[in-house]
């Protein structure tokens, strides 16, 4: 698998730690889904969430603070300046919304922050549209990872624009790419990973089911799917159907 | 000398000597502060006897234990028996078929059922009556039980103690003063409004996928909204954005709430375990009764009950660990 700044992840699974009924179920959900990742959100704990964070750092996964919620460049680079502090890395996901109804991503603020973190010494991995121009403008920023949304944050919608987000994979064959948001299912997760897609992250659909647990090993089954199926050379669709079954040598009857 | 002292007189502990009291037991109350006031939790909670619908996020044992929770508190102050609804925006009716499939004892309301229920609902055409759930006031439930108490013959001592300075068998139901291994805090935001306008007879609960909001009716055109839930230990006065979040759930509930006075607003942490589930921890000669999370009129009947049938028939109820 790709590496994300250096580090290669026991698996391409990043998953959120917001929104679970319990720390206890948010635990074991965890454990089963063996995320090599988990984000955490800075802003609503107010660096002030000790136990909670405790629970985090027994989960033994790489943490990956997130800039949630942030409205500005200038609130985000802030924060990921908190996050560093209290969680002490230099991975920051960096969410810069510019749109309050479908939590979509400002470019605008997202170019402008990313080029002040990377000069910081922030390692960041970018919540974007999968817009080619600015993944590449964000490339040229510093950035080494590109997340390019599914669909937006916690709708459940799966891979809203395939021909867009295959095309993005093109554009970007060495770029490390995660798709970041949007998945309601299991199968939209092993489809990203078929797509090529090196990592998926996600939060709601595990967090929000009706049993996190079960959910949690689901993604962590489809994931490992679509990574093993994406690199075995999938056949291409035909148009003209072709039985399975030789037909030479088959009695008349 | 008494049998038990129990430090800390919020739900939890004046339960605790409640419970112990009607077994025949002498009982000490002693808490830092004094009688229950807005130093404690209890004094913000909501009030809501509602199980069924706690029961869309939370374990098995706190909808076995809270559907006894009515009959127990019946003993102490009035209870208003009128169910409680779940009502969503149109846009966000999934929301409520989740909810639905995720909770027991309901029925699903129609635009008519939802107008004859509660008339002033009239704008939403669709809902969840959950007809077993009641609630009570809080605040009233506390002075009622602090009066019960003092009728037989127990009185809240002030005194800044900790269990090291008392001797003897000990309940610590100090929240989150207390060093109960495991706990933490769950901060809440809650604001209290007057809308005399408006007449809804039942707790209501907005389901919304960003900011769901409860409401809950007090006597005098007095409602309640609540509540914010967070992972942070911060004690510090409700944030703007929480504030804005709840009054623009219950003005999108009924735009009459726009013209509500703001009576109050607080903020304090609920202690809790990590399964969000309540516990009698015994510790030496310490029993702690501690995590009543959001479930502190709900769960304090059932966790006092256990406590003391653990203290004095050495009985394990499903809500004791010991470890």
């Amino acid at each position: 698998m790709r590496n994300f700044y250096g580090v290669s992840l026991r698996n391409p699974f990043m998953l959120g730690t917001a929104q679970y009924p319990s720390p206890a179920i948010l635990e074991e959900a965890f454990r089963k889904s063996d995320a090599a990742v988990a984000t955490v959100s800075l802003r609503r704990e107010q660096g002030q969430g000790q136990a909670f964070w405790g629970i985090i750092k027994s989960l033994d996964v790489h943490v990956l603070p997130n800039t949630a919620g942030c409205y500005s460049a200038r609130e985000a680079i802030t924060t990921a300046h908190m996050a560093r502090e209290l969680f002490e890395t230099n991975w920051i996901k960096l969410e810069v919304i510019g749109h309050g109804d479908t939590l979509q991503p400002d470019p605008f603020g997202l170019l402008e922050a990313a080029e002040a973190l990377v000069a910081d010494g922030f390692e960041v991995f970018p919540y974007t549209t999968e817009d080619q121009v600015l993944g590449q403008r964000l490339l040229d920023a510093g950035c080494q990872v590109l997340m390019p949304w599914g669909a937006p944050i916690g709708s459940g919608l799966g891979l809203n624009n395939r021909y867009g987000l295959t095309s993005y994979r093109a554009a970007f064959p060495d770029v490390p790419l995660v798709i970041d948001a949007g998945l309601g299912l299991p199968s939209h997760a092993a489809d990203a990973l078929e797509m090529g897609f090196d990592a998926v992250l996600l939060n709601t659909a595990v967090a929000q089911a009706g049993d996190p647990v079960k959910m949690a090993e689901a993604f962590a089954m489809a994931i490992r799917a679509g990574q093993i199926g994406g690199t075995a050379d999938p056949m291409e669709p035909r148009e003209m159907a072709a039985p399975s079954t030789p037909v030479i040598g088959k009695a008349w009857l | 000398m008494s049998d038990v002292t129990i430090i800390g007189a919020g739900v939890a502990g004046l339960w605790a000597a409640y419970a112990l009291r009607k077994d025949g037991a002498d009982v000490r109350l002693i808490d830092r502060n004094g009688p229950p006031g807005p130093h404690g939790c209890s004094w913000w909670a909501g009030g809501m006897l509602a199980p069924h619908c706690e029961g869309a996020v939370s374990e098995q044992a706190v909808i076995d234990h809270g559907r006894q929770a009515e009959a127990s508190w019946e003993e102490i102050t009035p209870i208003k028996k009128r169910g409680s609804l779940v009502v969503a925006l149109e846009r966000d009716r999934r929301e409520l078929d989740r909810f639905a499939r995720r909770t027991e004892a309901h029925r699903r309301l129609n635009a008519n059922d939802l107008a004859e229920l509660e008339p002033e609902l009239s704008a939403h055409k669709d809902g969840l009556f959950f007809e077993t759930e009641s609630h009570l006031d809080p605040r009233h439930a506390l002075v009622n039980l602090v009066a019960v108490l003092r009728n037989q013959g127990v009185d809240i001592e002030q005194a800044d103690v900790t269990p090291n300075d008392v001797d003897g068998t000990i309940i610590d139901a100090r929240g989150m003063a207390s060093d109960a291994p495991g706990l933490r805090g769950v901060r809440g935001e809650m604001v209290v409004l007057r809308a005399p306008d408006i007449h809804l007879s039942r707790p209501v609960r907005l389901l919304h996928p960003r900011h769901p909001l409860y409401i809950v009716p007090r006597d005098g055109g007095i409602y309640m909204l609540g509540a914010t839930q967070i992972e942070s230990i911060s004690r510090g006065a409700p944030t703007a954005r929480s504030i804005l979040e709840l009054l623009s759930a219950a003005y999108a509930l009924d735009p009459r709430f726009g013209e509500a006075e703001v009576l109050e607003t607080g903020a304090d942490l609920r202690p809790a375990f990590a399964d969000n589930v309540p516990r009698v921890k015994p510790r030496g000669r310490v029993v702690h009764l501690n995590g009543l999370f959001r479930h502190g009129y709900l769960m304090a009947p059932a966790l006092a009950k256990q406590a003391r049938d653990y203290i004095l028939h050495g009985q394990k109820g499903d809500l004791v660990r010991e470890d």
